[in-house]
C-alpha cells in the first residue's frame, strides 16, 4: 500500500504491508531509533511519538492508518546542534539515568506544555500516567518538565 | 537494526480494507468471512492480535468513514459518534457541564496517549465488563445505533452485552452512535473504580446517576463493572434508594446490601472476596459525594 507520511517536517513515501506498526517503520525503515520498543502493549510509553501534534503510542497504530498524516519524534525536536528546552531541562535536572524511556516522556511533555503552560505538579504527575521509568524516581522528572516550562515561558 | 523483525510483537498478516462510507463498511463485513475484525483505535485489539489472543484474516478500518466521531447536543439529548476518541469526550464542553459522570469515566481510562487513539465506540464493542465509559454511559441511561446492511436498529445500551467480549452484534453491523437525554436539573453523578496502578482496568467500579426533587432520589441508575460478566445494574439497591432521602442511614444500608447483588469472579486482578469488600468502600464513596455535592448547589 502506498502511503504518505509528513515525518518531522519531511514528506515521506512508502509502500508498506499493512501489518507494518507505526514503531516499525520509524525504527527499522527511518533508522529513527529514538523511539523506543518496550511493552508494545500500551503500558509503558517508551513508544510515544506526536500524530498531529497529540502524544499517542506508535507500537499500537499501523502506519497505513496514519497515511497523510504529521508525525513528530524526538529526532524532530532539536534544530540542528541546538538542543529543544525541554531536552535542555531534562539534561539540566539529571531526569535521564539508562535514557530508554527519555525519547517517551520528553514527547509526552512536549505534549502536555503545548496544552498547559504551566501545569503543577499533580497535573505533571496525571499527565505523565502513561510513562514508565524504571530508574529515576520521577522526582526529577517532575522538576524537569517545571524547568522547560519557565524556559520556554521566558522565550 | 532489524532487531524488532525478531519480536514476537510484530503483527501476523492480514489482508487490509478502508470503506469510505457506512453502506461500503457494511457490504465488505457481509461478504467478508468470520474472522475478520473492525479497527476503531485499535487500542484492545492490536495488544490480542500481538498476544496472538485474536489472529483475524481480515482488518476492516472504520474510521475513514465521514460523520461517525463528534459530539452534539440535540432535541434534549446528547448524541456522540462511535468513532469519538475518549480524549474529545473527556475534554468536551458539553459533556463536562451536562454529563460529568462520562466526564470522570472517561479520565479514568488509560493514559493520555490511550485515550489520544482509543474510541467510545470500541470501549463499548469491545465488551468487557470493566470497561469505563460503558458503565457511566449506562448510568447515563444510553441507546445506541447499529447499522447493517438493509437495516438500523436501535437498543438500550446495557441489552448490547452477552458475556465477556461477546455483544449482540451480527459480523455486517456497525455501531454507529451513543444516545442519552441531558439530565434534568437535580441530577447527579459519580463514577468511581479501584485499580493497582492508574492505567490498570477496573478492578471494581460503580457508577450511580440520580435526580434528586426536594432532596428525595425520584429516579436512579447504579451501575457496577468487573463484578459479573456483563456491566451489571443493580436494580435493587436503585429500588432501595427511590423516594428516599439520602442520609448516613440510607448510605449504611446500600454499603450493606450491595455485596448481595453482584456475581464477581476472582480472576488475576482480584478475588471475589476482595470485590464483594471493596464495592461496598465504593458505594459509601459515591453516596457520599454526591450527597456533598447536592449540598453545595442547593
Ligand atoms: C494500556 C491500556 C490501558 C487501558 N486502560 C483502560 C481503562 O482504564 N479503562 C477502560 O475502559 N479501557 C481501558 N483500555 C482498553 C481500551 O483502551 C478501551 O476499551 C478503548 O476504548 C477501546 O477503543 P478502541 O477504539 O481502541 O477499540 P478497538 O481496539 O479498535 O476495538 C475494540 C473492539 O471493538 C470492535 N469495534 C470497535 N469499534 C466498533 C464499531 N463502531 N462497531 C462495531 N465494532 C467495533 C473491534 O472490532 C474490536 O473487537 C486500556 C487499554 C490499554 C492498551
Ligand atoms: S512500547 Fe508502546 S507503550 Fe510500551
Ligand atoms: S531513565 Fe531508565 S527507565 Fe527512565
Amino acid at each position: 500500500m502506498k502511503v504518505e507520511l509528513i515525518i518531522n517536517g519531511k514528506k515521506c513515501i512508502f509502500d508498506l504491508e499493512p501489518n507494518i506498526l507505526l514503531l516499525n517503520l520509524l525504527r527499522d525503515k527511518m533508522d529513527l531509533t529514538g523511539s523506543k520498543y518496550g511493552c508494545g502493549i500500551g503500558e509503558c510509553g517508551a513508544c510515544t511519538v506526536l500524530l498531529d501534534g497529540e502524544a499517542v503510542l506508535a507500537c499500537m497504530i499501523l502506519a497505513v492508518d496514519v497515511d497523510g498524516h504529521n508525525v513528530d519524534t524526538i529526532e524532530g525536536l532539536a534544530e540542528g546542534d541546538k538542543l529543544h528546552p525541554i531536552q535542555e531541562a531534562y539534561l539540566e535536572e539529571d531526569a535521564i539515568q539508562c535514557g530508554f524511556c527519555t525519547p517517551g516522556f520528553i514527547m509526552s511533555t512536549t505534549a502536555l506544555l503545548k496544552e498547559n503552560k504551566d501545569p503543577s505538579e499533580a497535573e505533571i504527575r496525571n499527565y505523565l500516567q502513561g510513562n514508565i521509568c524504571r530508574c529515576t524516581g520521577y522526582v526529577n522528572i517532575i522538576k524537569a518538565v517545571q524547568n522547560a516550562a519557565k524556559r520556554m515561558n521566558k522565550k | 537494526m532489524s532487531i524488532n523483525n525478531h519480536n514476537t510483537h510484530i503483527l501476523p498478516k492480514f489482508e487490509y480494507y478502508s470503506p469510505k462510507n457506512i453502506e461500503e463498511a457494511c457490504k465488505i463485513l457481509s461478504e467478508l468471512p468470520e474472522d475478520s475484525k473492525i479497527l476503531a483505535g485499535g487500542t484492545d485489539l492490536i495488544p490480542k492480535m500481538k498476544e496472538g489472543v485474536l489472529k483475524p484474516k481480515n482488518i476492516i478500518n472504520i474510521k475513514q468513514i465521514q460523520g461517525l466521531s463528534g459530539i452534539q447536543e440535540k432535541d434534549n439529548c446528547i448524541i456522540i459518534g462511535a468513532n469519538t476518541k475518549i480524549r474529545d469526550i473527556e475534554k468536551n464542553l458539553i459533556i463536562q457541564k451536562k454529563a460529568d459522570i462520562l466526564h470522570q469515566a472517561t479520565k479514568k481510562i488509560g493514559s493520555v496517549q490511550i485515550r489520544n487513539i482509543a474510541t467510545i465506540g470500541g470501549n463499548i464493542c469491545n465488551a468487557s465488563p470493566a470497561a469505563d465509559g460503558v458503565a457511566a454511559l449506562i448510568a447515563l441511561n444510553a441507546e445506541i445505533s447499529i447499522i447493517g446492511v438493509k437495516k438500523k436498529k436501535t437498543i438500550k445500551l446495557e441489552a448490547f452485552f452477552k458475556g465477556p467480549g461477546k455483544t449482540i452484534l451480527n459480523k455486517e453491523e456497525i455501531l454507529t452512535e451513543i444516545k442519552f437525554p441531558v439530565p434534568e436539573p437535580g441530577s447527579y453523578g459519580y463514577y468511581c473504580k479501584l485499580g493497582r496502578v492508574s492505567l490498570d482496568l477496573a478492578t471494581v467500579s460503580l457508577a450511580v446517576q440520580l435526580k434528586m426533587v426536594d432532596e428525595k432520589v425520584e429516579n436512579i441508575i447504579i451501575v457496577s463493572g468487573s463484578v459479573a460478566p456483563t456491566p451489571l445494574r443493580l436494580y435493587n439497591i436503585e429500588n432501595l434508594c427511590i423516594n428516599k432521602k439520602i442520609t448516613n442511614d440510607l448510605i449504611d444500608e446500600v454499603a450493606e446490601k450491595i455485596s448481595r447483588e453482584i456475581k464477581p469472579i476472582s480472576d488475576t486482578r482480584a478475588s471475589a472476596d476482595y470485590r464483594y469488600l471493596a464495592i461496598k468502600g465504593l458505594a459509601k464513596e459515591a453516596f457520599s459525594q454526591i450527597l456533598e455535592k447536592s449540598r453545595g448547589t442547593r
